[in-house]
Protein backbone atom coordinates (compact mmCIF):
# COMPACT_ATOMS: atom_id res chain seq x y z
CA UNK A 1 0.00 0.00 0.00
CA UNK A 2 2.08 2.77 -1.41
CA UNK A 3 -0.12 5.57 -2.75
CA UNK A 4 -2.52 7.99 -0.67
CA UNK A 5 -4.76 6.80 -3.00
CA UNK A 6 -5.06 3.75 -1.83
CA UNK A 7 -5.08 4.43 2.22
CA UNK A 8 -8.43 6.48 0.90
CA UNK A 9 -9.74 3.96 -0.60
CA UNK A 10 -9.11 0.96 2.15
CA UNK A 11 -10.31 3.64 4.41
CA UNK A 12 -14.12 4.12 2.62
CA UNK A 13 -14.51 0.64 2.16
CA UNK A 14 -13.87 0.05 5.90
CA UNK A 15 -16.06 3.05 6.73
CA UNK A 16 -18.68 1.65 4.19
CA UNK A 17 -18.93 -1.91 5.67
CA UNK A 18 -18.93 -0.37 9.41
CA UNK A 19 -21.99 1.94 8.48
CA UNK A 20 -23.47 -1.29 6.77
CA UNK A 21 -23.10 -3.09 9.91
CA UNK A 22 -24.81 -0.59 12.31
CA UNK A 23 -27.51 -0.55 10.39
CA UNK A 24 -29.65 -3.71 10.81
CA UNK A 25 -29.55 -1.85 14.71
CA UNK A 26 -31.33 0.93 13.68
CA UNK A 27 -33.58 -0.29 10.95
CA UNK A 28 -36.04 -2.46 12.75
CA UNK A 29 -38.01 -3.58 9.80
CA UNK A 30 -38.00 -7.14 9.01
CA UNK A 31 -38.98 -7.28 5.49
CA UNK A 32 -36.15 -4.54 4.56
CA UNK A 33 -33.48 -6.55 6.68
CA UNK A 34 -34.30 -9.88 4.82
CA UNK A 35 -34.24 -7.59 1.09
CA UNK A 36 -30.60 -6.61 2.48
CA UNK A 37 -29.98 -10.30 3.20
CA UNK A 38 -30.83 -11.51 -0.59
CA UNK A 39 -28.76 -8.36 -1.79
CA UNK A 40 -25.55 -9.85 0.43
CA UNK A 41 -26.03 -12.99 -0.68
CA UNK A 42 -25.95 -12.55 -4.31
CA UNK A 43 -23.02 -9.56 -3.69
CA UNK A 44 -20.97 -12.47 -2.06
CA UNK A 45 -21.67 -14.72 -4.46
CA UNK A 46 -21.00 -12.67 -7.71
CA UNK A 47 -17.79 -11.35 -6.06
CA UNK A 48 -16.57 -14.49 -5.16
CA UNK A 49 -17.64 -15.94 -8.54
CA UNK A 50 -15.84 -13.10 -10.02
CA UNK A 51 -13.04 -14.06 -7.84
CA UNK A 52 -12.18 -17.02 -10.13
CA UNK A 53 -14.14 -16.23 -13.55
CA UNK A 54 -13.51 -12.35 -13.52
CA UNK A 55 -9.62 -12.35 -14.67
CA UNK A 56 -9.89 -16.02 -16.24
CA UNK A 57 -13.27 -15.60 -18.12
CA UNK A 58 -14.42 -19.26 -17.29
CA UNK A 59 -17.86 -19.24 -17.27
CA UNK A 60 -18.89 -21.52 -14.08
CA UNK A 61 -22.35 -22.97 -13.81
CA UNK A 62 -21.25 -24.77 -10.49
CA UNK A 63 -21.98 -22.03 -7.95
CA UNK A 64 -25.06 -23.87 -6.62
CA UNK A 65 -23.17 -27.17 -6.71
CA UNK A 66 -21.23 -25.60 -3.68
CA UNK A 67 -23.60 -22.93 -2.33
CA UNK A 68 -26.02 -26.57 -1.70
CA UNK A 69 -23.53 -28.33 -0.05
CA UNK A 70 -22.92 -25.40 2.28
CA UNK A 71 -26.41 -25.11 2.95
CA UNK A 72 -26.43 -28.95 4.13
CA UNK A 73 -23.51 -28.94 6.27
CA UNK A 74 -25.18 -26.85 8.20
CA UNK A 75 -28.62 -29.04 7.80
CA UNK A 76 -26.73 -31.99 9.32
CA UNK A 77 -24.39 -30.60 11.51
CA UNK A 78 -26.35 -27.29 13.03
CA UNK A 79 -27.42 -28.95 15.99
CA UNK A 80 -23.81 -31.28 16.41
CA UNK A 81 -21.37 -28.51 16.34
CA UNK A 82 -20.54 -25.22 17.06
CA UNK A 83 -21.54 -22.41 14.61
CA UNK A 84 -17.86 -21.78 14.29
CA UNK A 85 -17.18 -25.83 13.95
CA UNK A 86 -19.96 -25.79 11.01
CA UNK A 87 -18.82 -22.70 8.94
CA UNK A 88 -15.28 -24.27 9.68
CA UNK A 89 -16.43 -27.85 8.02
CA UNK A 90 -18.21 -26.12 5.42
CA UNK A 91 -14.83 -23.72 4.28
CA UNK A 92 -12.66 -27.50 4.60
CA UNK A 93 -15.74 -29.65 2.37
CA UNK A 94 -15.68 -26.42 -0.32
CA UNK A 95 -11.66 -26.45 -0.60
CA UNK A 96 -11.61 -29.67 -0.82
CA UNK A 97 -14.65 -30.63 -3.23
CA UNK A 98 -12.83 -27.52 -5.57
CA UNK A 99 -9.67 -28.88 -5.46
CA UNK A 100 -10.57 -32.29 -6.65
CA UNK A 101 -13.05 -30.92 -9.19
CA UNK A 102 -10.01 -27.98 -10.49
CA UNK A 103 -7.51 -30.36 -10.45
CA UNK A 104 -9.47 -32.67 -12.46
CA UNK A 105 -11.20 -30.63 -14.72
CA UNK A 106 -9.55 -26.74 -15.22
CA UNK A 107 -7.38 -28.02 -18.31
CA UNK A 108 -11.08 -27.62 -20.06
CA UNK A 109 -11.86 -24.20 -21.57
CA UNK A 110 -14.61 -22.34 -22.88
CA UNK A 111 -17.96 -24.13 -23.70
CA UNK A 112 -16.66 -27.74 -21.88
CA UNK A 113 -15.76 -26.02 -19.03
CA UNK A 114 -19.44 -24.53 -18.96
CA UNK A 115 -21.22 -27.40 -19.57
CA UNK A 116 -19.04 -29.49 -17.42
CA UNK A 117 -19.64 -27.09 -14.60
CA UNK A 118 -23.86 -26.74 -15.27
CA UNK A 119 -23.75 -31.12 -14.82
CA UNK A 120 -21.27 -30.75 -11.67
CA UNK A 121 -24.09 -28.79 -9.52
CA UNK A 122 -26.79 -31.69 -11.29
CA UNK A 123 -24.74 -34.06 -10.28
CA UNK A 124 -24.26 -33.21 -7.07
CA UNK A 125 -28.14 -32.63 -6.77
CA UNK A 126 -28.78 -36.05 -8.05
CA UNK A 127 -26.54 -37.59 -5.86
CA UNK A 128 -27.71 -35.88 -2.52
CA UNK A 129 -31.40 -37.03 -3.68
CA UNK A 130 -30.04 -40.50 -4.41
CA UNK A 131 -28.10 -40.28 -0.85
CA UNK A 132 -31.63 -38.97 1.08
CA UNK A 133 -33.82 -41.20 -0.51
CA UNK A 134 -31.79 -44.27 0.23
CA UNK A 135 -29.94 -43.85 3.09
CA UNK A 136 -31.89 -41.39 5.35
CA UNK A 137 -35.09 -42.44 3.25
CA UNK A 138 -36.22 -38.85 4.21
CA UNK A 139 -36.38 -36.00 1.16
CA UNK A 140 -36.37 -32.89 3.36
CA UNK A 141 -34.68 -31.72 6.18
CA UNK A 142 -34.95 -29.11 9.24
CA UNK A 143 -32.74 -26.66 10.11
CA UNK A 144 -32.21 -26.14 13.43
CA UNK A 145 -29.82 -23.07 14.36
CA UNK A 146 -30.03 -20.63 16.88
CA UNK A 147 -28.96 -17.61 14.42
CA UNK A 148 -31.18 -14.76 14.04
CA UNK A 149 -31.92 -12.99 10.54
CA UNK A 150 -29.35 -10.26 12.05
CA UNK A 151 -26.61 -12.72 12.96
CA UNK A 152 -26.89 -13.73 9.30
CA UNK A 153 -26.79 -9.95 8.07
CA UNK A 154 -23.58 -9.67 9.89
CA UNK A 155 -21.59 -12.95 8.86
CA UNK A 156 -22.74 -12.22 5.58
CA UNK A 157 -21.51 -8.70 5.63
CA UNK A 158 -17.81 -10.06 6.73
CA UNK A 159 -17.87 -12.64 3.86
CA UNK A 160 -18.22 -10.05 1.70
CA UNK A 161 -15.30 -7.60 3.32
CA UNK A 162 -13.60 -10.47 3.10
CA UNK A 163 -13.75 -11.53 -0.44
CA UNK A 164 -13.11 -7.74 -1.51
CA UNK A 165 -10.38 -8.08 0.26
CA UNK A 166 -8.57 -10.77 -1.05
CA UNK A 167 -9.91 -9.10 -4.60
CA UNK A 168 -8.51 -6.01 -4.10
CA UNK A 169 -5.10 -7.81 -2.89
CA UNK A 170 -5.08 -10.51 -5.16
CA UNK A 171 -4.62 -7.56 -8.11
CA UNK A 172 -1.53 -6.30 -6.19
CA UNK A 173 0.20 -9.46 -6.31
CA UNK A 174 1.88 -11.44 -8.73
CA UNK A 175 -1.13 -14.18 -8.60
CA UNK A 176 -3.26 -10.99 -10.11
CA UNK A 177 -0.70 -10.21 -12.77
CA UNK A 178 -0.25 -13.93 -13.67
CA UNK A 179 -4.30 -14.25 -13.85
CA UNK A 180 -4.69 -11.09 -16.25
CA UNK A 181 -2.47 -12.86 -18.24
CA UNK A 182 -4.40 -15.80 -18.29
CA UNK A 183 -7.68 -13.99 -19.22
CA UNK A 184 -5.61 -11.94 -22.01
CA UNK A 185 -4.61 -15.47 -23.63
CA UNK A 186 -4.11 -18.42 -22.22
CA UNK A 187 -1.40 -19.78 -24.36
CA UNK A 188 1.00 -16.67 -23.91
CA UNK A 189 0.46 -17.36 -20.59
CA UNK A 190 1.86 -21.16 -21.00
CA UNK A 191 4.67 -19.45 -22.98
CA UNK A 192 5.88 -16.86 -20.22
CA UNK A 193 5.95 -19.47 -17.58
CA UNK A 194 2.94 -19.38 -15.74
CA UNK A 195 1.93 -22.47 -14.31
CA UNK A 196 -1.94 -21.68 -15.33
CA UNK A 197 -3.37 -24.87 -13.61
CA UNK A 198 -2.13 -24.00 -10.46
CA UNK A 199 -3.28 -20.21 -10.39
CA UNK A 200 -6.49 -21.67 -11.79
CA UNK A 201 -6.94 -24.42 -8.87
CA UNK A 202 -5.96 -22.07 -6.09
CA UNK A 203 -8.00 -19.34 -7.46
CA UNK A 204 -11.34 -22.23 -7.99
CA UNK A 205 -10.98 -23.23 -4.67
CA UNK A 206 -10.82 -19.65 -2.92
CA UNK A 207 -13.68 -18.79 -5.15
CA UNK A 208 -15.61 -22.14 -4.05
CA UNK A 209 -14.80 -22.03 -0.68
CA UNK A 210 -16.51 -18.53 -0.14
CA UNK A 211 -19.23 -19.44 -1.78
CA UNK A 212 -19.54 -23.27 0.13
CA UNK A 213 -19.85 -20.66 3.79
CA UNK A 214 -22.61 -18.62 2.03
CA UNK A 215 -25.09 -21.54 1.36
CA UNK A 216 -23.95 -22.45 5.31
CA UNK A 217 -24.96 -18.99 6.45
CA UNK A 218 -27.74 -18.85 4.69
CA UNK A 219 -28.99 -22.32 5.31
CA UNK A 220 -31.07 -21.45 8.61
CA UNK A 221 -32.98 -18.76 7.07
CA UNK A 222 -35.28 -21.47 5.05
CA UNK A 223 -35.70 -23.84 8.09
CA UNK A 224 -36.37 -26.69 5.74
CA UNK A 225 -34.47 -27.61 2.55
CA UNK A 226 -34.33 -30.22 0.19
CA UNK A 227 -32.13 -30.82 -2.38
CA UNK A 228 -34.48 -28.89 -5.22
CA UNK A 229 -34.19 -25.58 -2.77
CA UNK A 230 -30.91 -26.21 -2.23
CA UNK A 231 -29.66 -26.85 -5.31
CA UNK A 232 -31.86 -24.71 -7.14
CA UNK A 233 -30.18 -23.78 -10.66
CA UNK A 234 -31.57 -20.38 -11.03
CA UNK A 235 -28.94 -19.17 -8.15
CA UNK A 236 -25.98 -19.87 -10.15
CA UNK A 237 -27.71 -18.63 -13.20
CA UNK A 238 -28.84 -15.14 -11.53
CA UNK A 239 -25.23 -15.31 -9.94
CA UNK A 240 -23.61 -15.31 -13.29
CA UNK A 241 -25.99 -12.12 -14.42
CA UNK A 242 -25.61 -10.25 -11.98
CA UNK A 243 -21.39 -10.82 -12.09
CA UNK A 244 -21.95 -9.96 -16.39
CA UNK A 245 -24.19 -6.86 -15.90
CA UNK A 246 -21.64 -5.14 -13.22
CA UNK A 247 -18.48 -6.29 -14.58
CA UNK A 248 -16.86 -9.65 -13.42
CA UNK A 249 -13.21 -7.92 -14.03
CA UNK A 250 -13.65 -4.69 -12.08
CA UNK A 251 -13.41 -4.65 -8.14
CA UNK A 252 -16.52 -3.52 -7.44
CA UNK A 253 -18.36 -4.50 -10.63
CA UNK A 254 -20.50 -7.59 -9.03
CA UNK A 255 -21.57 -5.16 -6.35
CA UNK A 256 -23.25 -2.79 -8.95
CA UNK A 257 -24.63 -5.82 -10.79
CA UNK A 258 -26.09 -7.50 -7.97
CA UNK A 259 -28.09 -4.72 -5.88
CA UNK A 260 -29.89 -3.64 -8.84
CA UNK A 261 -31.24 -7.30 -10.03
CA UNK A 262 -31.77 -8.47 -6.53
CA UNK A 263 -34.42 -5.97 -6.31
CA UNK A 264 -35.30 -6.08 -9.87
CA UNK A 265 -36.12 -10.20 -9.49
CA UNK A 266 -37.91 -9.87 -6.05
CA UNK A 267 -40.18 -7.11 -7.30
CA UNK A 268 -40.41 -9.54 -10.87
CA UNK A 269 -41.13 -12.98 -8.86
CA UNK A 270 -43.51 -11.18 -6.16
CA UNK A 271 -45.43 -9.41 -9.33
CA UNK A 272 -45.45 -11.33 -11.84
CA UNK A 273 -44.83 -15.34 -10.15
CA UNK A 274 -46.12 -17.35 -13.20
CA UNK A 275 -43.77 -15.12 -15.79
CA UNK A 276 -41.02 -15.27 -13.86
CA UNK A 277 -38.94 -17.54 -15.89
CA UNK A 278 -39.70 -15.44 -19.18
CA UNK A 279 -38.91 -11.79 -17.41
CA UNK A 280 -34.93 -13.72 -16.05
CA UNK A 281 -34.57 -14.86 -19.83
CA UNK A 282 -35.58 -11.37 -21.51
CA UNK A 283 -32.95 -9.68 -18.45
CA UNK A 284 -30.48 -12.28 -19.55
CA UNK A 285 -30.48 -11.74 -23.39
CA UNK A 286 -31.19 -7.76 -22.86
CA UNK A 287 -27.68 -7.72 -20.88
CA UNK A 288 -26.07 -10.08 -23.37
CA UNK A 289 -27.02 -8.01 -25.99
CA UNK A 290 -26.60 -4.60 -25.00
CA UNK A 291 -24.07 -4.44 -21.69
CA UNK A 292 -21.65 -6.88 -23.48
CA UNK A 293 -18.64 -5.67 -21.11
CA UNK A 294 -20.90 -4.79 -18.06
CA UNK A 295 -22.27 -1.58 -16.59
CA UNK A 296 -18.15 -0.76 -15.11
CA UNK A 297 -17.17 -0.49 -19.17
CA UNK A 298 -20.09 2.33 -19.40
CA UNK A 299 -19.45 4.54 -16.33
CA UNK A 300 -15.17 4.30 -17.44
CA UNK A 301 -16.53 5.58 -21.05
CA UNK A 302 -18.60 8.16 -19.52
CA UNK A 303 -15.83 9.00 -16.73
CA UNK A 304 -13.23 8.92 -18.96
CA UNK A 305 -10.79 7.45 -16.73
CA UNK A 306 -9.32 3.64 -17.16
CA UNK B 1 -35.56 -58.12 -16.80
CA UNK B 2 -33.83 -60.29 -19.56
CA UNK B 3 -30.57 -59.42 -21.36
CA UNK B 4 -32.80 -59.12 -24.32
CA UNK B 5 -35.44 -56.79 -22.97
CA UNK B 6 -32.60 -54.75 -21.65
CA UNK B 7 -31.04 -54.64 -25.24
CA UNK B 8 -34.21 -53.64 -27.19
CA UNK B 9 -34.89 -51.11 -24.80
CA UNK B 10 -31.26 -49.45 -24.76
CA UNK B 11 -31.65 -49.68 -29.00
CA UNK B 12 -34.60 -47.67 -28.81
CA UNK B 13 -33.63 -45.16 -25.57
CA UNK B 14 -30.22 -44.53 -27.30
CA UNK B 15 -31.72 -43.84 -30.89
CA UNK B 16 -33.46 -41.44 -29.74
CA UNK B 17 -30.29 -39.90 -27.81
CA UNK B 18 -28.62 -40.54 -30.71
CA UNK B 19 -31.13 -38.76 -32.68
CA UNK B 20 -31.42 -35.46 -30.47
CA UNK B 21 -27.68 -35.11 -30.84
CA UNK B 22 -27.58 -35.46 -34.22
CA UNK B 23 -29.03 -31.67 -34.75
CA UNK B 24 -26.86 -30.71 -31.96
CA UNK B 25 -23.78 -31.72 -33.40
CA UNK B 26 -25.18 -29.71 -36.31
CA UNK B 27 -25.34 -26.53 -34.89
CA UNK B 28 -22.35 -27.00 -32.44
CA UNK B 29 -20.33 -28.62 -35.01
CA UNK B 30 -20.77 -26.17 -38.44
CA UNK B 31 -22.51 -23.05 -36.82
CA UNK B 32 -20.56 -23.15 -33.94
CA UNK B 33 -23.04 -22.05 -31.75
CA UNK B 34 -23.54 -24.20 -28.67
CA UNK B 35 -27.52 -23.56 -28.50
CA UNK B 36 -28.50 -24.38 -24.95
CA UNK B 37 -31.77 -23.69 -25.68
CA UNK B 38 -31.62 -26.87 -27.83
CA UNK B 39 -33.73 -28.54 -25.04
CA UNK B 40 -36.97 -26.53 -25.04
CA UNK B 41 -37.16 -26.53 -29.13
CA UNK B 42 -37.70 -30.92 -28.03
CA UNK B 43 -40.07 -29.93 -25.79
CA UNK B 44 -41.86 -27.74 -27.35
CA UNK B 45 -42.78 -29.65 -30.94
CA UNK B 46 -44.00 -32.25 -28.25
CA UNK B 47 -46.35 -30.26 -26.81
CA UNK B 48 -47.80 -29.16 -30.40
CA UNK B 49 -47.99 -32.93 -31.29
CA UNK B 50 -49.97 -32.97 -28.23
CA UNK B 51 -52.65 -30.30 -29.27
CA UNK B 52 -52.83 -31.45 -32.52
CA UNK B 53 -53.11 -35.41 -31.46
CA UNK B 54 -55.74 -34.51 -28.75
CA UNK B 55 -57.91 -32.12 -29.99
CA UNK B 56 -57.69 -32.15 -33.87
CA UNK B 57 -57.87 -35.78 -34.17
CA UNK B 58 -54.49 -35.60 -36.74
CA UNK B 59 -52.19 -38.77 -36.42
CA UNK B 60 -48.64 -37.83 -34.69
CA UNK B 61 -47.24 -39.18 -38.05
CA UNK B 62 -48.53 -36.39 -40.00
CA UNK B 63 -47.25 -33.85 -37.15
CA UNK B 64 -44.16 -36.10 -37.52
CA UNK B 65 -43.71 -35.06 -41.66
CA UNK B 66 -45.13 -31.17 -40.17
CA UNK B 67 -42.19 -30.96 -37.85
CA UNK B 68 -39.67 -31.16 -40.53
CA UNK B 69 -40.43 -27.39 -42.45
CA UNK B 70 -41.79 -26.20 -39.47
CA UNK B 71 -38.51 -27.23 -37.10
CA UNK B 72 -35.70 -25.87 -39.83
CA UNK B 73 -37.94 -22.10 -39.96
CA UNK B 74 -38.07 -21.60 -36.69
CA UNK B 75 -34.04 -22.03 -35.91
CA UNK B 76 -33.32 -20.95 -38.73
CA UNK B 77 -34.98 -17.60 -37.83
CA UNK B 78 -33.75 -17.79 -34.34
CA UNK B 79 -29.80 -17.93 -36.23
CA UNK B 80 -30.54 -14.72 -38.37
CA UNK B 81 -32.55 -12.64 -35.87
CA UNK B 82 -30.75 -13.55 -32.55
CA UNK B 83 -27.17 -14.63 -33.31
CA UNK B 84 -26.09 -13.10 -36.43
CA UNK B 85 -25.68 -10.33 -34.60
CA UNK B 86 -23.86 -11.81 -31.83
CA UNK B 87 -21.67 -13.14 -34.55
CA UNK B 88 -20.78 -10.06 -36.10
CA UNK B 89 -20.10 -8.29 -32.80
CA UNK B 90 -17.47 -10.86 -32.09
CA UNK B 91 -16.04 -11.44 -35.59
CA UNK B 92 -16.98 -15.03 -34.87
CA UNK B 93 -14.09 -15.30 -32.50
CA UNK B 94 -13.58 -16.95 -29.32
CA UNK B 95 -15.75 -14.24 -27.50
CA UNK B 96 -18.80 -15.96 -29.30
CA UNK B 97 -18.79 -19.08 -27.86
CA UNK B 98 -19.32 -17.36 -24.32
CA UNK B 99 -21.94 -15.00 -25.98
CA UNK B 100 -24.06 -17.53 -27.61
CA UNK B 101 -24.10 -19.47 -24.79
CA UNK B 102 -25.50 -16.47 -22.60
CA UNK B 103 -28.04 -15.38 -25.11
CA UNK B 104 -29.46 -18.74 -26.01
CA UNK B 105 -29.37 -19.15 -22.35
CA UNK B 106 -31.55 -16.41 -22.14
CA UNK B 107 -33.74 -18.26 -24.82
CA UNK B 108 -33.83 -21.19 -22.67
CA UNK B 109 -35.79 -19.08 -20.44
CA UNK B 110 -38.02 -17.51 -22.32
CA UNK B 111 -39.29 -20.49 -24.27
CA UNK B 112 -39.55 -22.43 -20.92
CA UNK B 113 -41.13 -19.98 -19.45
CA UNK B 114 -43.61 -19.71 -22.25
CA UNK B 115 -44.43 -23.51 -21.95
CA UNK B 116 -44.58 -23.35 -17.98
CA UNK B 117 -47.63 -20.68 -18.23
CA UNK B 118 -49.57 -22.53 -20.98
CA UNK B 119 -49.23 -25.77 -20.04
CA UNK B 120 -48.49 -25.84 -16.17
CA UNK B 121 -45.68 -28.05 -14.66
CA UNK B 122 -47.90 -31.33 -15.31
CA UNK B 123 -46.55 -34.19 -17.06
CA UNK B 124 -48.59 -35.04 -20.51
CA UNK B 125 -48.77 -37.64 -22.90
CA UNK B 126 -51.65 -39.72 -24.91
CA UNK B 127 -52.08 -42.45 -26.81
CA UNK B 128 -50.40 -43.82 -30.23
CA UNK B 129 -49.62 -46.89 -31.10
CA UNK B 130 -49.07 -48.56 -27.78
CA UNK B 131 -49.33 -51.62 -29.08
CA UNK B 132 -46.78 -54.81 -27.81
CA UNK B 133 -44.79 -56.45 -30.71
CA UNK B 134 -42.99 -59.83 -30.08
CA UNK B 135 -39.10 -59.63 -30.81
CA UNK B 136 -37.89 -62.97 -30.03
CA UNK B 137 -39.42 -63.61 -27.54
CA UNK B 138 -39.24 -60.31 -25.71
CA UNK B 139 -42.29 -57.70 -25.84
CA UNK B 140 -41.01 -53.95 -26.87
CA UNK B 141 -43.87 -51.32 -27.70
CA UNK B 142 -44.21 -50.31 -31.13
CA UNK B 143 -43.74 -46.87 -30.65
CA UNK B 144 -40.55 -47.13 -29.48
CA UNK B 145 -39.68 -49.59 -32.34
CA UNK B 146 -40.42 -46.69 -34.56
CA UNK B 147 -38.55 -44.46 -32.93
CA UNK B 148 -35.24 -46.82 -33.55
CA UNK B 149 -36.27 -47.15 -37.22
CA UNK B 150 -37.01 -43.28 -37.62
CA UNK B 151 -33.50 -42.62 -36.18
CA UNK B 152 -31.45 -44.79 -37.96
CA UNK B 153 -33.07 -43.89 -41.44
CA UNK B 154 -33.08 -39.54 -40.22
CA UNK B 155 -29.02 -40.35 -39.45
CA UNK B 156 -28.61 -42.21 -42.32
CA UNK B 157 -30.68 -39.83 -44.87
CA UNK B 158 -28.46 -37.04 -43.66
CA UNK B 159 -25.32 -38.77 -43.46
CA UNK B 160 -25.79 -39.43 -47.39
CA UNK B 161 -26.86 -35.62 -47.62
CA UNK B 162 -23.80 -34.49 -46.13
CA UNK B 163 -21.38 -37.02 -47.94
CA UNK B 164 -22.92 -37.18 -51.41
CA UNK B 165 -24.39 -33.70 -52.23
CA UNK B 166 -22.65 -30.70 -53.12
CA UNK B 167 -24.31 -28.92 -50.18
CA UNK B 168 -23.28 -31.46 -47.85
CA UNK B 169 -19.72 -30.79 -48.84
CA UNK B 170 -19.97 -27.25 -48.47
CA UNK B 171 -21.11 -27.61 -45.12
CA UNK B 172 -18.78 -29.78 -44.12
CA UNK B 173 -16.13 -27.41 -45.65
CA UNK B 174 -17.68 -24.55 -43.12
CA UNK B 175 -17.61 -27.32 -40.10
CA UNK B 176 -14.06 -28.16 -40.47
CA UNK B 177 -12.20 -24.72 -41.99
CA UNK B 178 -14.62 -21.78 -41.71
CA UNK B 179 -11.75 -19.63 -42.43
CA UNK B 180 -10.93 -21.32 -45.75
CA UNK B 181 -13.87 -22.56 -46.95
CA UNK B 182 -14.77 -18.40 -47.78
CA UNK B 183 -11.70 -18.30 -49.82
CA UNK B 184 -13.64 -20.97 -51.92
CA UNK B 185 -16.56 -18.91 -52.67
CA UNK B 186 -18.42 -20.24 -49.60
CA UNK B 187 -21.02 -18.08 -47.40
CA UNK B 188 -20.08 -19.00 -44.34
CA UNK B 189 -22.98 -17.48 -42.50
CA UNK B 190 -25.62 -18.59 -44.78
CA UNK B 191 -24.00 -22.38 -44.31
CA UNK B 192 -23.66 -21.63 -40.49
CA UNK B 193 -27.40 -20.61 -40.74
CA UNK B 194 -28.74 -23.69 -43.00
CA UNK B 195 -26.98 -26.38 -40.77
CA UNK B 196 -28.53 -24.40 -37.41
CA UNK B 197 -31.73 -24.97 -39.47
CA UNK B 198 -31.32 -28.89 -40.34
CA UNK B 199 -30.68 -29.35 -36.49
CA UNK B 200 -33.74 -27.42 -35.76
CA UNK B 201 -35.44 -30.12 -38.47
CA UNK B 202 -34.06 -32.53 -36.66
CA UNK B 203 -35.00 -31.28 -33.09
CA UNK B 204 -38.57 -31.08 -33.87
CA UNK B 205 -38.36 -34.46 -35.05
CA UNK B 206 -37.42 -35.87 -31.77
CA UNK B 207 -39.72 -33.57 -29.89
CA UNK B 208 -42.60 -35.37 -31.81
CA UNK B 209 -40.93 -38.68 -30.91
CA UNK B 210 -40.24 -38.07 -27.85
CA UNK B 211 -44.12 -36.97 -27.44
CA UNK B 212 -45.30 -40.61 -28.50
CA UNK B 213 -43.99 -42.71 -26.34
CA UNK B 214 -42.67 -40.35 -22.81
CA UNK B 215 -44.47 -38.45 -20.59
CA UNK B 216 -43.28 -35.28 -21.24
CA UNK B 217 -43.03 -31.67 -18.99
CA UNK B 218 -42.15 -27.80 -19.63
CA UNK B 219 -39.20 -28.40 -17.54
CA UNK B 220 -37.51 -31.27 -19.08
CA UNK B 221 -35.92 -29.58 -22.11
CA UNK B 222 -32.86 -28.99 -20.15
CA UNK B 223 -32.28 -32.76 -19.40
CA UNK B 224 -32.39 -33.68 -23.21
CA UNK B 225 -30.31 -30.61 -23.63
CA UNK B 226 -27.54 -31.82 -21.22
CA UNK B 227 -28.12 -35.77 -22.57
CA UNK B 228 -27.77 -33.97 -26.22
CA UNK B 229 -24.65 -32.74 -25.11
CA UNK B 230 -23.11 -35.57 -23.50
CA UNK B 231 -23.48 -37.48 -26.59
CA UNK B 232 -22.52 -34.75 -28.87
CA UNK B 233 -19.05 -34.71 -26.60
CA UNK B 234 -18.71 -38.48 -26.75
CA UNK B 235 -19.35 -38.26 -30.54
CA UNK B 236 -16.92 -36.24 -31.29
CA UNK B 237 -17.96 -32.49 -32.18
CA UNK B 238 -20.11 -32.44 -36.00
CA UNK B 239 -19.59 -36.55 -36.22
CA UNK B 240 -22.86 -37.69 -37.35
CA UNK B 241 -22.00 -41.43 -37.20
CA UNK B 242 -20.61 -41.07 -33.82
CA UNK B 243 -23.57 -38.80 -32.76
CA UNK B 244 -25.56 -42.24 -33.07
CA UNK B 245 -23.09 -44.81 -31.85
CA UNK B 246 -22.58 -42.60 -28.71
CA UNK B 247 -26.31 -42.47 -28.02
CA UNK B 248 -26.88 -45.99 -28.43
CA UNK B 249 -23.78 -46.12 -25.91
CA UNK B 250 -25.13 -43.80 -23.44
CA UNK B 251 -28.95 -45.60 -24.02
CA UNK B 252 -27.03 -48.80 -23.02
CA UNK B 253 -25.55 -47.93 -19.57
CA UNK B 254 -28.78 -46.13 -18.60
CA UNK B 255 -30.95 -48.70 -19.28
CA UNK B 256 -28.71 -51.51 -17.70
CA UNK B 257 -28.52 -49.14 -14.46
CA UNK B 258 -31.65 -48.36 -14.35
CA UNK B 259 -32.44 -52.50 -13.99
CA UNK B 260 -29.98 -53.94 -12.64
CA UNK B 261 -28.37 -51.22 -10.09
CA UNK B 262 -30.95 -48.57 -9.18
CA UNK B 263 -33.46 -46.13 -11.05
CA UNK B 264 -32.57 -43.38 -9.06
CA UNK B 265 -29.01 -42.98 -10.69
CA UNK B 266 -29.36 -43.11 -14.32
CA UNK B 267 -28.97 -39.55 -14.00
CA UNK B 268 -25.83 -39.83 -11.58
CA UNK B 269 -24.64 -42.44 -14.63
CA UNK B 270 -24.86 -39.79 -17.26
CA UNK B 271 -22.87 -37.28 -15.72
CA UNK B 272 -20.31 -39.72 -14.93
CA UNK B 273 -19.72 -41.13 -18.46
CA UNK B 274 -19.55 -37.21 -19.19
CA UNK B 275 -16.80 -36.68 -16.81
CA UNK B 276 -14.88 -39.59 -18.02
CA UNK B 277 -14.90 -39.30 -21.37
CA UNK B 278 -14.13 -35.36 -21.36
CA UNK B 279 -11.13 -36.33 -19.04
CA UNK B 280 -9.64 -39.01 -21.01
CA UNK B 281 -10.80 -38.00 -24.28
CA UNK B 282 -11.82 -34.89 -24.79
CA UNK B 283 -12.10 -34.84 -28.64
CA UNK B 284 -14.77 -37.75 -28.43
CA UNK B 285 -14.54 -41.58 -28.34
CA UNK B 286 -15.31 -41.71 -32.19
CA UNK B 287 -13.56 -38.79 -33.50
CA UNK B 288 -10.28 -37.95 -34.65
CA UNK B 289 -9.48 -34.34 -33.82
CA UNK B 290 -12.30 -31.89 -32.86
CA UNK B 291 -11.17 -29.11 -34.68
Amino acid sequence: MNSPREWWAWGAGATAVLGLALLPLWLQNDYVLSLLISVLMYSVLATAWALFSGPTRYISLATVAFFGVGAYTTAVLGEVLPWAGVLAVALLLGVVMALLVGLATLRLSGVYFVIFSFGLAELTKQLVTWYEVNITKEIGRYVFVDITQQHIYWQLLGLLALVLALRALIQRTRLGLALRVIGEDETVAVHVGINTTVVKVVLFAASSAFITVTGAVMAPRWTYIDPSIAFAPVISFQTLIMALLGGPAALLGPLLGAAPLVLLFEFLSASFPNHFSILLGLVFMVIVYLVPNGLVSLLRRKGGRP
Amino acid sequence: MNFLDVLLAGATLGGLYGLVAMGLTLQYGVARIMNLSYGEFLIAPAFLTYVLVSQFGLSPLWVLVLAIPLGFAVQWLVYQLLLTPLVRRTGAGPALEVDSILATFGLLFVVQGAMLVVFGGNYYSYEYLSVPIHVLGSTVAANRLLVLVVAVLVGGGLYALLTRTRMGTVVRAVSVAPRFAQLVGINVRQTSALAFGMGGALVAVSGVLVSMFLPFSASMGTMFAMKALIVVIMGGVGNLMGCLMAGLLLGFAETLVASFVDPGLTLAVNFGLFLLVLLFRPTGLFGKAAR
